[in-house]
């Protein structure tokens, strides 16, 4: 079994771990990290979205080993210092979430869109969470929430 | 999903992944893996090695040659949706690459690892050869016209890898894609090119593999506006009939995508 080492969350971590094991089976199972959903398993849902290396990417269509050496962020590596994320604070503060299922992903998607793209309309932010989905159906407090949190991390806030 | 075992290696040169899959007759090359993962998950494909070119410094660029862009094939969608050299003068490919999957699939996903594919609903395919562009291996160039050969079969030898693909730039171009409302793959996309190799026009999604469509080129060739390929249709007979559409409803729509690309490429000033 190959060693892998990559930075998750700010913190170095090293492992054996076989080479078909998928990126969030790694997250989830051997460090335990639970926040990153499996949805579809088929890169459909989103609700495994992950950074690495500063990108959104699907980490149930990326073998861990592919993520050697990379910086990895996940949904708990996102608040500081006891404080939430803007990001987590705009879908707190809209009610951006029902269930909660799809929220991690959601989020994660968020972050990585409002990176790429700091002026957001809702036109484009629905067009960019066509890799995302809400079995609950309620993504008008999802788009609310990323427009809202897009403009408090203009004003400053992040 | 689990896939078979397999073992993995990062090559740290071009050379060496060269050498690796030669060495090695049941290995696969993996890039960003948005398509052969999902097929190892599924079962369908069980590479006994997966030899990852995915960080090869040597396969991810993207420069103005002359009168063309070229494209390393390591060059991921994001890569070339946003580079400043292709939106500036190959506008049409950068939407073309923000059209593919959805953001996420973007970052990971590259240009050599869907044509080396060939999906018979993949974007590239009709970019590729609308655009007459040339796709160099370790081996040798391959013109667009013989590159691709049928449903998932490329010119591509065993053991040769895309190294880019060079883009002649064209005077006008544009993609018209009817996508896929699930998949987001293309149910039929065509592109239209009018440049240094004269009209071009490839449809991709609607049959087995991509195709050009001469009668519209001729049309387009005498005068290059949407209402020179109004009446021109497609016969039904050589195109896929599935689940998500017929093929009388592909051949339909293979026109009216031809109509919007030419209305885009004559839009852009």
């Amino acid at each position: 079994m190959p060693s892998l080492t990559m930075t998750v969350n700010g913190k170095s971590v090293t492992a054996d771990v076989e080479e078909r094991t998928l990126l969030v089976y790694f997250l989830r199972e051997h460090l335990r990290l639970t926040g990153t959903h499996i949805g579809c398993d088929t890169s459909q849902c989103g609700a495994c979205v992950v950074h690495v290396d500063g990108e959104a990417v699907k980490s149930c269509s990326l073998f861990a080993v592919q993520a050697d050496g990379s910086d990895v962020v996940t949904i708990e590596g996102l608040a500081k210092d006891g404080k939430l994320h803007p990001v987590q604070e705009a879908f707190r503060e809209n009610h951006g979430l029902q269930c909660g299922f799809c929220t991690p992903g959601m989020i994660m998607t968020a972050v990585d869109m409002i990176r790429r793209k700091p002026e957001l309309d809702r036109e484009t932010i629905r067009h960019e969470l066509e890799g995302n989905i809400c079995r609950c159906t309620g993504y008008h407090n999802i788009v609310s929430a990323i427009e809202d949190a897009a403009k408090r991390m203009a004003g400053g806030a992040a | 999903m689990i896939t078979y075992p397999f073992t993995y290696i990062r090559p740290k040169s071009l050379a060496e992944a060269v050498a690796a899959l030669a060495a090695s007759p049941d290995a696969k090359l993996i890039a960003g893996g948005q398509t052969l993962i999902a097929t190892m998950k599924q079962r369908l494909a069980s590479p006994a090695m997966l030899i990852d070119i995915a960080r090869l410094g040597e396969l991810r660029f993207i420069r103005r040659e002359g009168e063309a862009i070229v494209v390393g094939a390591g060059s991921r969608h994001s890569d070339i949706a946003t580079s400043k050299d292709v939106t500036s003068t190959l506008p049409a490919l950068a939407e073309l690459a923000e059209t593919i999957g959805d953001p996420a699939v973007r970052h990971m996903g590259t240009l050599g690892g869907s044509l080396a594919n060939n999906d018979p609903a993949a974007d590239y395919p009709a970019a590729v050869l609308a655009l007459a562009a040339s796709i160099t291996t370790t081996n040798r160039t391959i013109a667009a016209d013989d590159f691709f050969q049928g449903m998932f079969t490329t010119a591509l030898e065993e053991g040769e890898i895309i190294k880019h693909v060079a883009f002649p730039i064209p005077e006008r171009a544009a993609y018209a894609k009817f996508p896929n409302p699930a998949s987001r793959y293309a149910l039929v996309g065509v592109f239209v090119a009018k440049g240094p190799h004269g009209v071009r026009v490839a449809v991709t999604g609607a049959a087995p593999s991509v195709f050009r469509v001469p009668e519209m080129e001729a049309a387009l060739a005498k005068s290059f506006s949407a209402d020179a390929v109004a009446g021109i249709a497609v016969p039904a007979d050589a195109l896929n009939s599935d689940i998500h559409a017929s093929a009388e409803y592909r051949a339909h729509l293979v026109a009216v995508m031809a109509r919007r690309a030419v209305k885009a490429a004559l839009g852009r000033s």
